[in-house]
C-alpha cells in the first residue's frame, strides 16, 4: 500500500445469495491520482462503486478511506467523509431546480439542527447566504449559471451529466467518483467532458476514479487503470500496458463473440 | 340556496380537518412509499390530549360561571393546541423510530431494549393484578427488572429479522401500530365516551343571512394558517429540500450526504403534529364524543383524500381532502344515509378514471 494511500479496497468480496459479484478485489488510490475502472458489462464496476459509498457492506475483506475503515458506516456519514459521486444513469432530484440540487447536496455539510432550520436562526441565515454563494459560484465554474432556475429534469441530457458532477462536487469531496460519465455522449461531448473532468481536478484537487466503457477517453485520461472481469480484477497498469495485455484484449473480445 | 351555501361552508370546514390529516399520509407515502395507517390514531391521540388538557391539565374555568375568562381560555386553548402538536410530534417519531426503521434498517440494540420492555407488559401487568394496589412500587421494579432481563432475548430474536423493503410488511406493520393504538386507548383511556366541555365563547356568525358558529371559522383560519406553515416548510427550509430530494430519489439521496433516517422522522413528526392539531380541534369544536376509535373513520377518509388528490403530492392532499369534506356534506344534506359511503365511492371511481389522482403525474412503470 502507498504511503499516501486515500482508498484502499482490500481483498473484497461480495456475494449475492451464491452470485460472486465481485470476488477478492485489491485497489488502492493514492491522493491525486486519476484511476479508471474498466471491464466488460456485468463485471461488477458498478458493485464495487456502491461498496465504496456504503451502498452495500462487503461480504469479506474491507474498503478504507483516509485510512478508516467504511465497513458498517451509512453512506451519509461517507459522502461527509469526502467521497462523492455520480450515477450510471442520471439520478438528479428532477422536480427540484439546479441550483437547489447542487444546495441539497451542499446543505448536509453543516449539520443543523432541525428546530433552527425550521425557525431560521441569524446563525442559519448567515449560513445559508454562504450555501447560495457557494451554490452558485459552484454552477457558475461548471458554466450553469444560465439554467440554475430551471427543473433539472427539463435539462437537455449534457447539461444534466454536468449538473450531476456539480451537485458530487458540492458536498466538497476528496475523492470523486464518476460512473460511467460519457454514457450517452456524442464524440465531441466526449472531448468536453474529457477537458472538464480535468479541469475540476486541477481546481478542486481532487482523486477521481472513474469507471468507463469508452476507451478512448479511459486512455485519453487515466493515469492508471484497473480491469474487471466477472468481478475478478485481471489487469493493472498504466494505459498502454492495459492496451497491450492480452487478458484485456481477450475479455473485451471475448465479450463481442458472445 | 342558503341551505346549500351553509353546507358548503361546513364541508370546507370538515375538509380542512380531512386535509390536515391526509397532508400526514401524503408525506410519508412520498418520502417511504408507505400508507401509514396508523396516522388516523395518532389524530386520535390528538384528540385525547386536548381532552385531558381541558379537563385536567390546565386551569380552564366554566364559561358559564366565570364569563370573564375568555381571554384566559383562549390563550390556555393557543396552549394547547400546541401541546396536541408536540405530543403527536413525539408518538409519530416513536412510531417510526420503533416500527418502521427496524423494518428498514435492521435492528439495533436501542430497539432490543424498547421491546425488551413493550414484552414485559403483559407480564407486568399480570403481577399488577395479583398485588394490591399499595404495592405499586414493587410492581413497576418487577417490570424493569423483566424489561432488562428480556433484553438479550429481544437482541438475540432481532438478530434473526433482516431488514425488509418488502411494501406489504411496512403495511402490515402499519396496520399493527394502529391496532395497537386503538386497543391500548381502549385499555389506558377506557372506552366510554368523553366529551371536551365548551371552552371558548361561541357566537352566531351571520353574514347574508347565512348563520354559521365561530367555532367553524375557528377551525378554518388554524388549519390554512398551519397548511401554509407546511407549505414553506416544504419549500424553503432545508429538512423541507431534504424531504423533497429524498421523495424523489432516497438512494442518491443518501448518497449525497443527507441523513435520511433524521429527514423521515422530521416528516413523521410534522405530519403527526397537523394530525394532532387536527384531532384536538374536532374533539374541542364540534362537541363530538371522544373514543378510541376516534381516528378511525376520518383516518380512513383523509387517506381517501390522499389518493384523491395524488398519493405524495402535498398540494393534492389539501385539494383532495376539501373536495371531500365538500362532496361529503352536500351528500349528506340530501341523502343522509350516504354520508359515509361516499367517500369510497369517490375512491373507486379515482382508482378507475385516474389512478394517480387529480394532481398526481402519471409515471410509467419500468418493468
Amino acid at each position: 500500500m502507498s504511503q499516501n494511500g486515500l482508498l484502499s479496497i482490500s481483498n473484497v468480496t461480495m456475494r449475492f445469495g451464491g452470485l460472486a459479484a465481485v470476488s477478492d478485489v485489491n485497489i488502492h488510490v493514492a491522493q491525486g491520482e486519476l484511476v479508471g475502472l474498466i471491464g466488460p458489462n456485468g463485471a461488477g464496476k458498478t458493485t464495487l462503486f456502491n461498496l465504496m459509498t456504503g451502498v452495500y457492506t462487503p461480504t469479506e475483506g474491507s474498503v478504507s478511506f483516509l485510512s478508516e475503515t467504511l465497513n458498517g458506516r451509512k453512506p451519509y456519514e461517507i459522502v461527509r467523509s469526502g467521497m462523492s459521486r455520480t450515477f450510471q444513469n442520471i439520478r438528479l432530484f428532477r422536480e427540484l431546480t439546479a441550483l437547489e440540487n447542487v444546495k441539497v447536496a451542499a446543505n448536509m455539510r453543516n449539520e443543523t439542527s432541525l428546530l433552527s432550520a425550521v425557525f431560521r436562526t441569524p446563525h442559519l441565515l448567515r449560513n445559508d447566504d454562504e450555501i447560495d454563494n457557494f451554490s452558485r459560484n459552484l454552477l457558475e465554474q461548471m458554466d450553469l449559471a444560465d439554467v440554475a432556475d430551471t427543473r433539472s429534469g427539463d435539462l437537455p441530457y449534457g447539461l444534466q451529466r454536468r449538473l450531476e458532477i456539480a451537485r458530487a462536487l458540492a458536498t466538497k469531496p476528496k475523492l470523486l467518483l464518476l460512473d460511467e460519465p460519457a454514457a450517452g455522449m456524442n464524440p465531441q461531448e466526449k472531448v468536453q467532458l474529457m477537458d472538464l473532468i480535468r479541469q475540476i481536478r486541477e481546481r478542486f484537487s481532487l482523486t477521481i476514479l472513474l469507471i468507463e466503457h469508452d476507451m478512448k477517453l479511459v486512455m485519453g485520461i487515466c493515469e492508471r487503470i484497473y480491469v474487471l472481469e466477472y468481478g475478478k480484477l485481471i489487469a493493472e497498469g498504466k494505459p498502454e500496458e492495459i492496451r497491450k495485455n492480452p487478458k484485456v484484449i481477450a475479455a473485451y473480445l471475448g465479450e463481442e463473440v458472445e | 340556496m342558503q341551505e346549500f351555501v351553509q353546507n358548503l361552508i361546513y364541508g370546507v370546514e370538515t375538509g380542512a380537518i380531512y386535509a390536515l390529516i391526509a397532508l400526514g399520509y401524503t408525506m410519508v407515502y412520498g418520502v417511504l412509499r408507505l400508507i401509514n395507517f396508523a396516522h388516523g390514531d395518532v389524530y386520535m391521540i390528538g384528540a385525547f390530549v386536548g381532552f385531558f388538557a381541558c379537563t385536567q391539565w390546565l386551569p380552564f374555568k366554566d364559561l358559564s360561571q366565570h364569563p370573564e375568562a375568555a381571554t384566559l381560555n383562549v390563550l390556555l386553548a393557543i396552549v394547547t393546541l400546541f401541546l396536541a402538536m408536540l405530543i403527536c410530534a413525539l408518538l409519530g417519531i416513536v412510531i417510526e423510530r420503533f416500527a418502521y426503521r427496524p423494518l428498514r434498517n435492521g435492528f439495533r440494540n436501542a430497539d432490543a431494549h424498547f421491546w425488551g420492555f413493550v414484552a414485559a407488559l403483559p407480564l407486568t401487568a399480570f403481577v399488577g393484578a395479583m398485588t394490591t394496589t399499595k404495592r405499586q412500587g414493587a410492581f413497576l421494579a418487577v417490570g424493569v427488572i423483566v424489561g432488562f432481563a428480556l433484553r438479550p432475548a429481544m437482541a438475540y430474536l432481532s438478530k434473526k429479522i433482516k431488514p425488509s423493503s418488502s411494501r406489504l410488511n411496512a403495511l402490515i406493520t402499519a396496520i399493527g401500530v394502529s391496532l395497537v393504538l386503538e386497543n391500548g386507548g381502549i385499555n389506558v383511556f377506557g372506552a366510554d365516551p368523553k366529551f371536551i366541555p365548551d371552552i371558548l365563547p361561541k357566537r352566531q356568525i351571520s353574514l347574508l343571512g347565512i348563520e354559521f358558529d365561530s367555532s367553524r371559522v375557528v377551525i378554518l383560519i388554524v388549519a390554512a394558517v398551519l397548511m401554509a406553515t407546511l407549505r414553506y416548510i416544504v419549500l424553503y427550509t432545508r429538512p423541507g429540500k431534504a424531504m423533497r430530494a429524498i421523495s424523489h430519489d432516497i438512494d442518491a439521496a443518501k448518497l449525497m450526504g443527507i441523513n435520511t433516517d433524521r429527514v423521515i422522522a422530521f416528516t413523521f413528526a410534522l405530519g403527526a403534529s397537523l394530525a394532532g392539531a387536527g384531532g384536538f380541534m374536532v374533539a374541542a369544536f364540534t362537541n363530538i364524543k371522544v373514543v378510541p376509535l376516534f381516528g378511525l373513520q376520518p383516518g380512513l377518509k383523509a387517506f381517501v383524500a390522499a389518493v384523491l388528490g395524488g398519493a405524495g403530492n402535498i398540494p393534492g392532499a389539501a385539494l383532495g381532502g376539501l373536495i371531500m369534506g365538500v362532496v361529503e356534506s352536500l351528500v349528506a344534506s340530501k341523502y343522509p344515509q350516504w354520508r359515509d359511503a361516499v367517500a369510497f365511492i369517490l375512491l373507486i371511481v379515482i382508482l378507475l378514471v385516474r389512478p394517480a389522482g387529480l394532481l398526481g403525474k402519471n409515471t410509467a412503470e419500468k418493468v
